[in-house]
């Protein structure tokens, strides 16, 4: 127990019980890139942590001090000075070693949409268009029922009947096919802005934050103005989802 | 009170300094007098130059850096250099005084060179973009005439309030006090006419189809995100020049040689954290109105911003900011070992540094994850249904309504480490105060996982409400704190300069990642007009219209920074030199002792 109370085994013990909880609490498994994000904070908290008064900070460096100083010590020094060096060479080995994967890549989550779209001669203004289907509530309903027609014959094989976009064809594509149902995709766009993906898909994504491998179809040679507003009005309605709204100019 | 420095004290340097900026300011004037003939000759000329080597953007980048940092200490010195004043003023504290001055000094310093690298990025824009800024030219000339007159009565009121100091003692002082007020709203003005051109170039406004003034100018500088930026940058300015401040007194306490030098300039850094800390608190509060006004102005650009390939700028945004949060608090407790009687505070460090280390964590977490592929299959896609929860803003804004209301309380127990209450309603004020920061975190974490359950728009007027309890919580337990501890009984005086003097290396820290983040805030605003010079009008047709990698930003931005610390030190240094050269020959009058949290003087 009165190992417990030193500081250094604290601090220690605090580094490697966060680790062990990040790595393997997190289910699925958080990517390595955060973990490293979050491990760098632990650490910089357990420092504060132990360096905050000077009582603490001097019972934190008294068992390095004397592993580096006292005469009793010199056998833990030497295996200090063959372990450290061999535990940073065998991370760097597995930094650098080759692995047969695709290097980690970063991708945006929504792509920067253009101002306005060129749709089969029409400049459509994706930067203040509404959907003009919502005009008219009384003609909303069989407007979601056209869209979900349209859904079916189009959408459904990779985002998936529960539009979650777990379709027949979702495990043969990364990225996967959007998730309608995540709260983090649909919900957090403007229509407009879903009028613009549906209609130019993965040609039309812009250059920067590119490769998107993205496998959507352009949809404006297939569906009309008016059948991609109803598809678009179907997804929220199935989903639960409402659309973000325009707020009030100043 | 104690009259302090002499004026004349300065003696050669300070008219030096004084000719060269009125020299800039004269050079800055004859330039816009020139401008209309240079706008008249613009047709015939290239829209673009190159700059040698480096290129003209990289030129631009760098000093408008360089400028936007100095300027910023200027502007944000003298705001609470005057507070500091009026306060040593009212109490007769000489401490007060002395720090004022100090303040004004540093700023004094940085002045011409602040006047320097704003003609010359004016000389970049005329020579290297002669096009974009003959157009610029053609919406706003009215307002560059007010910026000049601005800037010389800015410039002559800091030099009568810095050489009027002994002049305007004693009977004279409101006088002295009101150019210290003056002088900030000049200094005000000034940022607010900068602001307009800059944020004309963000979301402009005013203009006809084909980019011409419409009518008044007024419109154009009253453009959406003009008034945003205004609070953002006035505020950021006040922490930035706090820092600034705070880390030239540890400088100054690292490399005292007398007990004495090392308390005076203990407090100095204490004053300039808190400065620091106090407009820090209310920061994020200003920066998201700003990016809520951004979105709200054009969606494109909201999502370039937020959602797009800008996203990441955030990540490194957020762990700057919980730096300086865990920075700040870690210097407070760090202070606290100072004040006899604190020891009975320190069992709450440990969870406010769970507080702080979670909400860090949170706030740093990535909406768009760097994936293996095999990470990606293991979480069944790219998005992760546990840290996609983390990574929005419901979450964001909870975590730093809490960093907040923690900060605020670390401060609280600081001011009342060596004081104990001897008021009747003592019992009743504290339950009050528990009441208000409990209350408070209840309501910004009520409407944290709410948030999840609601559409954006809704969502998105949450956070007035999160930012309304934690204001009304800092605002009710700090109106009861001053009654509670006045008159209390003190448990000892602070024993200023045995602080830890790795305290001082955090001052100096938070001064680098605050100057960082300053840097990296200007290139996500600059950026986010990806390849238009003014967005939607005037497209940038250059060879760099193209937006830099978040890699090669930090390059830059971390270059910048060391060119702007290195500028800074030998200005201080300089400033030292003088000081060390004419202090005997002038009876320089001695600062203060700084001792037991009052002045012997005082």
């Amino acid at each position: 127990m009165s190992l417990l109370r030193s500081r250094f085994v604290q601090a220690v013990l605090i580094v490697v019980l966060s680790f062990v909880a990040l790595r393997w609490g997190i289910r699925p498994p958080a990517p390595w890139s955060v973990i490293q994000i979050y491990m760098a904070v632990v650490v910089m908290a357990v420092l504060i942590y132990v360096s905050a008064d000077s009582d603490s900070w001097r019972a934190f460096v008294r068992p390095l001090w004397s592993t580096l100083v006292d005469p009793d010590k010199r056998n833990v020094r030497l295996a200090c000075l063959v372990v450290l060096p061999l535990l940073l060479g065998y991370y760097a080995y597995t930094q650098a070693a080759a692995r047969p994967q695709a290097p980690p890549e970063l991708r945006a989550v929504h792509p920067a949409p253009p101002a306005a779209i060129q749709f089969r001669g029409k400049e459509i203004d994706i930067s203040g268009v509404d959907n003009p289907l919502r005009k008219d509530p009384a003609a909303l309903r069989t407007h979601v029922a056209a869209g979900a027609d349209i859904y079916v014959r189009n959408c459904m094989y990779c985002h998936g009947d529960n539009l979650d976009g777990k379709g027949h064809f979702a495990p043969g594509f990364n990225p996967p096919p959007a998730n309608f149902q995540d709260p983090g995709t649909i919900a957090m766009l403007q229509e407009a802005y879903l009028f613009w993906r549906i209609a130019k898909g993965a040609p039309g994504l812009p250059k920067e934050s590119t490769p998107w491998n993205s496998a959507m179809p352009a949809w404006e040679d297939r569906l009309t103005e008016e059948q991609i507003w109803q598809v678009i009005t179907y997804l929220y309605d199935a989903t639960g989802q409402q659309p973000r709204r325009r707020e009030a100019a100043h | 009170m104690k009259p302090r420095t002499s004026a004349s004290s300065q003696g050669p340097r300070g008219g030096r300094d004084c000719a060269w900026t009125v020299l800039c300011t004269l050079t800055l004037l004859g330039l816009l007098a020139a401008l209309p003939a240079e706008a008249q000759e613009a047709a015939t000329e290239p829209a673009y130059r190159a700059f040698p080597l480096i290129g003209s953007r990289l030129a631009v980048w760098a000093v408008a850096q360089l400028h936007l940092n100095f300027a910023a200490f200027i502007l944000g010195v003298p705001i609470f250099a005057v507070i500091i004043e009026i306060v040593g003023w009212r109490t007769g504290e000489g401490r007060y005084d002395w720090l004022s001055h100090e303040l004004v000094k540093l700023t004094f310093a940085a002045f011409s060179t602040t006047a320097l690298l704003g003609a010359l990025l004016l000389f970049l824009f005329v020579g290297y973009y002669p096009r974009f800024w003959t157009y610029m030219t053609s919406i706003f000339f009215p307002t560059y005439w007010i910026y000049a007159l601005l800037f010389f009565a800015e410039t002559f009121t800091v030099y009568l309030w810095y050489y009027g100091w002994d002049w305007l003692a004693g009977p004279r002082k409101w006088i002295h006090v009101g150019l210290g007020v003056l002088s900030n709203l000049f200094g005000t003005a000034i940022l607010v006419v900068a602001n307009s051109w800059v944020t004309f170039m963000i979301s402009p406004a005013g203009i006809t189809e084909s980019g011409a003034l419409k009518g008044s100018v007024w419109a154009a500088i009253n453009n959406f995100t003009w008034m945003p930026i205004n609070i953002h940058r006035l505020i950021a300015n006040i922490v930035f020049g706090g820092t600034i401040a705070a880390a030239y007194a540890a400088f100054r306490f690292l490399a005292a040689k007398t007990d004495e030098e090392r308390a005076r300039y203990d407090w100095m850094g204490y004053i300039g954290n808190f400065v620091a800390l106090s407009a820090f608190i209310v920061l994020p509060f200003a920066g998201y109105y700003l990016g809520r006004e951004i979105y709200a102005f054009n969606q494109t650009m909201g999502i370039t911003m937020m959602g797009g390939f800008m996203s990441w700028l955030w990540i490194i945004q957020a762990i700057l900011i919980g730096i300086l949060f865990l920075g700040s608090n870690y210097y407070l407790w760090l202070g606290m070992e100072r004040i006899p009687g604190s020891e009975r505070y320190r069992k709450y460090v440990p969870p406010m540094l769970i507080v702080l280390t979670l909400g860090f964590m949170i706030w740093a977490t990535p909406r768009s994850l760097v994936v293996t592929l095999d990470e990606a299959r293991a979480m069944g896609g790219t998005h992760h249904p546990v840290l996609g929860v983390l990574g929005v803003m419901s979450a964001k804004n909870t975590v730093v309504n809490l960093m907040i209301l923690t900060t605020f309380l670390s401060y609280i127990l600081y001011r009342r480490a060596n004081k104990v209450p001897t008021k009747p309603w003592v019992r009743t004020g504290m339950a009050v105060q528990w009441a208000a920061f409990g209350l408070a975190g209840a309501v910004v974490v009520f409407y944290g996982v709410y948030g999840y359950f609601v559409e954006s728009i809704v969502r998105i007027g949450f956070s007035v409400y999160q930012v309304v309890a934690v204001l009304g919580a800092l605002v009710l337990v700090m109106a009861l704190d001053i009654p509670m501890f006045r008159g209390a009984r003190s448990t000892g005086t602070i024993r200023w300069g045995t602080i830890a003097p790795r305290s001082q290396y955090v001052l100096i820290l938070l001064a680098v990642t605050f100057t960082w983040l300053m840097g990296l805030m200007g290139f996500a605003r600059s950026g986010i007009r990806q390849h238009w010079h003014v967005y939607g009008v005037m497209r940038d047709t250059s060879v760099d219209a193209v937006t830099p990698a978040l890699g090669y930003a930090a390059n830059v931005i971390t270059l910048v920074t060391i060119a702007f610390f290195a500028l800074v030190m030998f200005i201080f240094w300089l400033g030292g030199l003088a000081e060390k050269g004419t202090a005997s020959a002038h009876g320089h009058a001695p600062a203060p002792a700084i001792a037991g949290g009052r002045a012997p003087d005082a």
